[in-house]
């Protein structure tokens, strides 16, 4: 596995971790209702999990499997990293803004989008047919 | 595919079409609110998260020649604590919401439910965390 699917992939198991505690934290409170404040972690549950998790986990396996171009390598990887580094620039904006109420989050998914941008220009031509 | 793959993926396809019937109750406005949060669950976890944590057991690099996968024992019981929990949740929730018998029994239910599940992603995270990684580096073998 190259070195940056191991880091996305990571990445994404931490958010999975963290939002898997949030959503049996809020859960908790749903069940006994002993902390209503819980619900102000709600914005950062969906964010990791939808976002963190699975985009990141996603992306890092893509990067890791796509078919490789002639010579057996993955090409240049710049817009691969650019995509993991705003992608989480992004996911720290908008969980500051969701749950601080700070009004980042249009920057939050502005990196976010470019994240995804830069992905898929990279990885638009490894989607191919094997050999080609 | 190995057994435990099989387990989680058709596990995963079940989910996806039981959250998408889920979806017809929905549109057809039947128990909308009690049902929302299930069937959004039932969607992201029980398919999505289920689906991906199948797949990369069997995809990630190998843990070590004789145990590829890891811990299989850890891993069948991250299987039954997402499983149990999820479907505690999927139970539990709406039925409190539309308050059919105790409200206390069933917010017990979802504490029940949320421990187990975070139990799932924890164990899930401990097993594929090491088989995260390069290419291991070859050694030498024989020597001169």
């Amino acid at each position: 596995m190259p070195r940056l699917s191991v880091w996305a992939v990571r990445l994404s198991l931490l958010y999975l971790l963290a939002g898997f505690t949030i959503g049996a934290f809020i859960l908790v409170n749903k069940g006994v209702g002993a902390y209503p404040a819980a619900w102000r972690w709600f914005g950062a549950h969906q964010e990791f999990l939808l976002i963190g998790w699975m985009g990141q986990f996603a992306i890092g396996i893509g990067y890791w499997v796509f078919p490789r171009y002639r010579g057996n390598h993955r090409g240049n990887p710049a817009a691969a990293v650019l995509a993991i580094v705003l992608l989480n620039i992004g996911i720290a904006l908008v969980f500051v803004s969701t749950f601080w109420g700070l009004p980042l989050s249009l920057w939050g998914r502005t990196f976010e989008a470019a994240a995804a941008l830069s992905f898929v220009i990279y990885a638009w031509p490894r989607v191919k047919p094997t050999g080609a | 595919m190995p057994t435990i793959v099989r387990w989680y993926v058709k596990t995963a396809l079940l989910y996806l079409a039981l959250a998408l019937g889920l979806g017809i109750l929905l549109a057809a406005g039947i128990w909308r609110a009690a049902l929302t949060p299930s069937y959004w669950h039932l969607f992201i976890v029980g398919w999505l998260t289920q689906l991906i944590f199948g797949i990369a057991l069997w995809m990630l690099p190998s843990f070590t020649r004789e145990r590829p996968r890891g811990n299989e024992l850890l891993s069948w019981a991250v299987y039954v604590v997402l499983n149990a929990g999820l479907l505690l949740r999927a139970i539990a929730e709406p039925l409190r919401a539309v308050q059919v018998g105790a409200a206390a029994l069933w917010g017990q239910a979802l504490v029940i439910s949320a421990i187990l599940q975070w139990l799932a992603a924890l164990g899930f995270v401990i097993n594929a965390w090491p088989r995260v990684r390069g290419p291991r580096r070859k050694t030498r073998q024989g020597g001169a």
